[in-house]
């Protein structure tokens, strides 16, 4: 079609910048004037609450085929080791079992850039030995223990600091560090700016490895009908699994089909395929039968990825007046067995002004479970170290920190020096401190005595969240006037099927309770890009726009021909056309499709390019109130104050709860989590929700989520910007800050466990 | 107690509770779980042989033959095909299993079937009558009070538990009834605000 083209998109996915072709609209539908039933912005029920409330809800952990077999995989005991020999007879011989694929005698697919799914180089406590199927998970599990494996032990390090120098095992092609080499960033002149420096401060920061655990187990199913392979999965990204599914087994994308329509969280951790997956089609093909593979909790400890933890040398030099000489950073984090990015300098690099910024990040591979993007990559660990030295910097020039940080605002993107679209982080700083009290709360270090100690603290945020093309969206309208949208994107509990519903019911004027959303299946939905790095909203919203106003437009076209009069002289609105001048005259939607003798009107919308030469990016501030014992080490978060610049806003309530659970989840980084790993054994200790702690109710503060209200019209045609990964990224340094305030002592790593705590407070 | 003790009590409270009048045959077709059934029942093993469990689930007597290392989340979902109750963890460290025990909570994970002999169990399907929600599940509907949704079974199974023992919990008896069960999201705010709502 004329109005579509085809160009080379780039967006952020991530941290990286991610480039591909993509068919986009040629300009983008403009709203007619009476558009907008006043629908998009309410704080509406969810779509889907209804089916999760009451437990029907099936997701792919509950799903259930005939005569289906449940796999089980056997990991390596030890951190970095050889496979010998393989003996799977006594396995195969138990009731039950009926296959069992392994390095041996599966077929070599490559993983990991230069391994194997099945390799018997084992570089992790975890690594995939074996995989076998049985007819029940018990059988499968009993049957693990017959496998006779011969392991030869290899020297092994779990320390990022010590796995990055030489004498360190080396167990990639590539080398000791992710990517072959240190990540090198630099603008400007950093000696001549800590030269000119009228006060230089310096630290290391260190911050923990922490595990996604969402509550749904990874689990997959994979049944061969016919020629072709189904797969149910839990996953955020249905296209991507579909494609390296398609690869792995070198078959065409078109006998592929992945669905995930309903799916307990992933933050991260499923945004790729996962081995387990195609073991489990594997099997699935070797048995002729459905194959279930659901990993258990110490294996989403172990296996599918976590944050990784950094060691941060910072410095930051500055005049008197506070104004930034220079920033510079050398980071080290643990990628873990394979390749995986623990940079975390974005924020140093963009989040305030400085001409003259160097960073050398280390993605070190260590004998651990591989990293995986975690809600907000880099900027949580990040946002930590700069946003502390910062506080401290603060103090000893003796300006509030709210000011230090508006004296170094940003005007314009300082990696790629170009205006953003939009950028509302100094209103943000008002509303927020307005709310929270700041000028009256910020007191100097340590006011308080006593065995209680209360202080606050606070934190900015910048992230993309501007997403792109290409993404589209299938809208079919019946002559019952209902209708269907469909979108090959998920809805990861953020809230996806309610806001597309809310934007097409903006533009068609339709009540929600006609609108159906069909997401999670490459069947029947057009491409859309993972759900990560806040794309979602973003992306999708707005092709499910652009197919709206489509559909609106046809209908007009008909009530043009209808009435024999020019479209100028009609209108729409609740389902119909009518005639402005004698309202009563009118069309319905069904009306409509049958004089078209169609009985369905399908347009597929896309999302428009994003704009030349600016940069989509969110930003906000969180402000915290902290109370410490120091009698027991005890944190306790007791107020956050959220101020953010994300654009419009789709669903308020939705909004707010994606909110709070970052926030949340923040807290829980900030004081609880942490993988903990035995450097004597290479194994880690607290595989389990019990020993890896997470934040509960006993955690929750008052939260209060404020938005800056304004659309930005140039990042898309919703003037959105995504919000899923905003809302965790300056929390542990607010907390963090705020726990300093309260104390008089800074503690630069996390958590801020009560025994972290007490050892910084008996130390003095 | 150890788990030998416990199978052992369970298996003479089940006795008791099924020594009279036993139907016989026609029992497991009454459970419509056919594929679950097919599958565990293609290990050629005879169920026949297995301890037989009597128990109430959401209103409705059962009666089936199980293992007796099954828990009671195992048959739930399994042999029943309630599967609105969630497994997580599988080991009592995470709640989503929740479930009512004569209106008390446990983790239906970390409790064997057999356990439930003569008890009467309530999950999430047992909320609702038919297409009507429960004012409770109503209130996390209207509060929002639900992500991803994989916890919410066992969070409205606590918050059930907690209204039952306590009809207007004080602010602290909130937190500590609904800190049971993890929310990975972190819905926390509006899982209390749920709760809450739904007691006055």
């Amino acid at each position: 079609m004329a109005d579509r083209k085809i160009i080379r998109a780039r967006h952020f996915v991530e941290e990286a910048l991610s480039e591909s072709l993509a068919e986009v609209p040629v300009r983008a539908n403009l709203p007619a004037d009476s558009e907008g039933s006043g629908v998009l912005g309410r704080p509406l029920p969810r779509l889907d609450a209804r089916e999760k409330i009451a437990g029907v809800a099936r997701y792919t952990f509950d799903l259930r085929y005939p005569r289906m077999l449940h796999a089980r995989i056997l990991r390596s005991p030890y951190p970095h080791a050889r496979v010998l020999s393989i003996d799977s007879a006594r396995a195969e011989a138990l009731p039950g079992v009926l296959a069992v694929i392994h390095h041996f005698n599966a077929p070599e697919i490559p993983w990991y850039e230069d391994s194997l799914l099945f390799d018997p180089h084992l570089r992790y406590a975890g690594d995939e030995v074996a995989c076998l199927a049985a007819e029940t998970e018990q059988q499968a599990g009993e049957a693990l223990a017959l496998i006779r494996v011969q392991y030869q032990e290899l020297a092994f390090e779990i320390d990022p600091l010590r796995a990055a120098v030489e004498g360190s095992p080396v167990y990639h092609a590539h080398g000791r560090l992710s990517g072959g080499r240190v990540s090198r960033y630099r603008r400007g002149d950093p000696e001549a700016g800590f030269a000119a420096a009228e006060l230089v401060v310096e630290g290391e920061f260190r911050t923990q490895v922490a595990v996604h655990n969402p509550e749904e187990p990874h689990c997959s199913v994979a049944r061969w009908v016919g020629e072709r392979l189904l797969v149910d999965d839990s996953t955020q990204a249905v296209y991507g699994v579909r494609e390296c599914l398609a690869e792995a087994l070198g078959l065409p994308e078109s006998r592929v089909e992945v669905r995930s329509p309903y799916m307990g969280g992933g933050f991260g951790s499923k945004l790729e395929a996962g081995k387990h997956t195609v073991m489990a089609a594997l099997l699935a093909g070797r048995t002729g039968r459905p194959v279930r593979i659901a990993l258990d909790r110490r294996e989403q400890n172990l296996c599918v990825g976590n944050r990784p933890d950094s060691v941060q040398q910072l410095k930051i030099g500055a005049g008197r007046d506070g104004v930034l000489t220079a920033l510079s950073a050398v980071t080290h984090g643990s990628a873990g067995a394979y390749s995986a990015s623990a940079s975390c300098c974005w924020p140093l690099m963009t989040l305030y002004a400085c001409e003259n910024v160097e960073a050398a990040q280390h993605s070190v591979h260590t004998n651990a479970g591989r990293a995986r993007p975690f809600r907000a990559p880099g900027h949580v660990q990040g946002t930590f170290a700069l946003e502390s030295l910062l506080d401290e910097l603060a103090e000893r020039l003796e300006l509030d920190p709210l000011d230090l940080r508006i004296r170094n605002h940003a005007e314009r993107d300082q990696v790629y020096r170009i205006p953003y679209t939009s950028k509302k982080l100094l209103e943000a700083y008002e509303l927020g401190a307005e709310r929270f009290g700041w000028r009256r709360l910020h007191r100097p270090a340590g006011s308080d005595t006593g065995a209680l100690v209360r202080g606050v603290g606070l934190a900015s945020q910048i992230w993309w969240g501007g997403g792109g093309p290409p993404a589209g969206a299938t809208l079919k309208l019946n002559g019952d006037g209902s209708l269907r949208i469909q979108a090959g994107t998920q809805d990861l509990g953020t809230g996806t099927r309610t806001i597309l519903a809310q934007t097409a019911a903006e533009v068609l004027e339709l009540p929600l309770e006609r609108i159906g959303v069909e997401l999670g299946d490459t069947t029947s939905g057009p491409y859309c890009p993972l759900s990560g790095g806040s794309m979602t909203a973003p992306s999708v919203a707005p092709a499910v726009l652009d197919a709206a106003r489509q559909l609106r437009s046809a209908l007009l076209e008909a009530g043009s021909a209808i009435f024999e009069r020019p479209e100028g002289d009609l209108s729409y609105g609740l389902g119909a056309v009518h005639l402005k001048e004698d309202p009563a005259r009118c069309r319905t939607i069904g009306e409509l499709l049958g004089e078209l003798r169609e009985n369905t009107l399908v347009r597929t919308g896309l999302r428009a390019a994003n704009p030349e030469g600016r940069i989509v990016q969110s930003f906000g501030v969180q402000f915290a109130e902290v109370e410490v014992d120091t009698l027991t080490g005890r944190v306790r978060v007791l107020r956050i104050v959220a101020a953010h610049d994300i654009g419009r806003i789709l669903n308020r309530r939705l909004l707010e709860n994606q909110f709070e659970g970052g926030i949340m989840q923040g807290i829980s980084y900030a004081l609880h989590e942490e993988r903990v790993m035995d450097e004597h054994t290479g194994r880690v200790l607290n595989p389990n929700l019990l020993d890896y702690s997470m934040a509960t109710t006993f955690d929750l503060p008052e939260i209060e989520v404020l938005t800056v209200p304004h659309e930005d019209l140039e990042a898309n045609s919703l003037g959105l910007k995504g919000c899923g990964e905003p809302p965790i990224i300056p929390t542990a340094a607010a907390v963090a800050n705020a726990f300093y305030n309260a104390t008089g002592l800074r503690i630069r790593s996390l958590p801020l466990s009560p025994d972290r705590v007490l050892h910084a407070l008996s130390e003095g | 107690m150890s788990d030998t003790e416990r199978r052992k009590l369970s298996r003479r409270s089940f006795i008791k509770a099924t020594g009279t009048g036993l139907a016989g045959g026609g029992l497991l077709g009454a459970l419509g779980a056919a594929p679950a059934q097919a599958d565990r029942d293609s290990a050629a093993e005879d169920r026949g042989r297995l301890p037989l469990l009597e128990f109430e689930v959401n209103g409705r007597r059962r009666r089936l033959r199980v293992r007796p290392e099954w828990t009671l989340a195992e048959i739930l979902r399994g042999e029943l095909e309630l599967t609105g109750t969630k497994l997580c963890c599988n080991r009592g460290q995470c709640g989503s299993c929740t479930v009512l025990l004569d209106d008390r909570a446990v983790y239906s994970c970390h409790m064997l079937a057999l356990d439930a002999a003569g008890r009467r169990v309530t999950t999430v399907e047992g909320l609702s009558s038919g297409e009507e929600l429960h004012p409770l599940q109503r209130s996390f509907l209207e509060h929002d009070g639900l992500q991803c949704g994989f916890c919410t079974p066992g969070q409205l199974m606590a918050a059930r538990a907690l209204l039952l023992e306590r009809p207007d919990p004080t602010p602290e008896e909130f937190r500590r009834g609904l800190s049971g069960v993890l929310c990975r999201c972190s819905a926390y705010r509006k899982i209390l605000d749920s709760t809450r709502a739904a007691a006055k």
